[in-house]
């Protein structure tokens, strides 16, 4: 196995320094044992220092490296090298403001997510140990509590694109109803109260770009539709 | 009037029910109005006149056209929502949409019960 070299076309934008963002070409070598694009980008980082983006994990838990790959949302550190064409264009994640390079402001998304309640409301009084759930209770939480809040779904929802401000978003929703879906929780009136919005909820059009691009293959739609049958089961 | 985002007008599950409802009547009648359509002895404006001047006919294909309004109301209405950002061109073209939809519902009632 020998090393190969990897194109690279990457959006860049210093606000101090740049009038406008433009897309740079830069090519890598890299080794037989880097198989996902986030090793390539840190061989890039380490030719031109002056890149910008964000890691931490880097084995998709953490969510910090999330950005548009050759035009689609993912996980830098979970995208395989091999499964991407050539120049491999990198870009910031779609409709949240551009802090530097491929870097953006998060503050938009984590405000819908916590317009959620995104934590257990229970008014008893604590059990001494924990709160127990059946095992069945416990298995409707699947798929909805693995969400890392990397915002790849959110940014590439053209609901969300419109109307960052009003719209909660697949991640926002997806975590509303893990809660929603939580037998412990007690305030599910208010819950649904809080989403039964023209714009909180209701901007979803299930385009399910949602569901195309989660790295943790979760279903954003699925579950926002299990809110709208909540809604009309308490309505009807 | 102060410079705040508001959110939370509590309405949004109705609407979505009713366009589904109307959706799916307007997929029924479709076959309904296909079978007619195919089964007539001949395409002729006699046969066609007939089968629109039996009540039933004329119910259901009001209700159609009914349920197509109200879809296309809460449709468009969306798209306002989405793209129009100035309250008082969204109000307007509201008002627009609503009353254009109503005027076409009331050209179909002329237009059925001329026959």
């Amino acid at each position: 196995m020998t090393n190969r070299v990897v194109h690279f076309r990457i959006y860049r934008y210093d606000p101090d320094k740049d009038e406008k963002p433009y897309m740079q070409e830069i090519s890598v070598e890299i080794e037989p044992t880097d198989k996902k694009l986030l090793q390539a980008l840190v061989k890039v980082k380490a030719k031109d220092d002056s890149l910008a983006f964000r890691r931490s994990c880097r084995e998709g838990v953490c969510g910090s490296d999330a950005m548009n790959i050759n035009g689609k949302n993912g996980l830098a550190c979970l995208t395989d090298l091999d499964s991407l064409e050539q120049p491999i264009v990198l870009r910031p994640l779609p409709g949240l403001p551009v802090i530097r390079d491929l870097i953006v402001d998060m503050t938009q998304f984590f405000k819908q997510y916590h317009s959620i309640t995104p934590y257990l409301i229970n008014n008893d009084p604590p059990p001494e140990r924990e709160r127990l759930q059946s095992p069945q209770d416990r298995e409707e939480l699947n798929g909805l509590y693995e969400c890392i809040l990397c915002a790849c779904c959110s940014t590439s929802c053209p609901s969300f694109w419109w109307n960052p401000d009003k719209f909660v978003g697949p991640a926002g929703l997806l975590a509303a109803y893990r809660f929603i879906a939580d037998t412990r929780d007690q305030a599910t009136n208010e819950r649904l109260d809080n989403l039964n919005d023209p714009y909180r909820l209701f901007r979803c059009h299930t385009i399910m770009n949602c569901v195309d691009v989660c790295p943790k293959h979760l279903n954003p739609t699925k579950a926002i539709g299990k809110i709208k049958d909540l809604m009309v089961s308490r309505m009807v | 009037m102060v410079k705040r985002l508001v959110v939370g007008a509590h309405y949004g599950i109705k609407d979505w029910l009713i366009q589904r409802i109307t959706a799916a009547y307007m997929a029924l009648y479709t076959v309904i109005f296909a079978f007619a359509a195919l089964t007539l002895p001949a395409m002729t404006h006699e046969h066609w006149q007939a089968l629109f001047s039996g009540r039933l006919m004329q119910l259901l294909t009001f209700l159609f056209f009914a349920s197509l309004c109200y879809h296309a109301w809460i449709g468009v209405r969306d798209i306002w929502m989405d793209y129009i950002k100035p309250l008082g061109i969204r109000i307007a073209l509201h008002v627009a949409t609503a009353l254009l939809l109503i005027g076409y519902l009331a050209w179909v009632a002329r237009v059925l019960w001329r026959l």
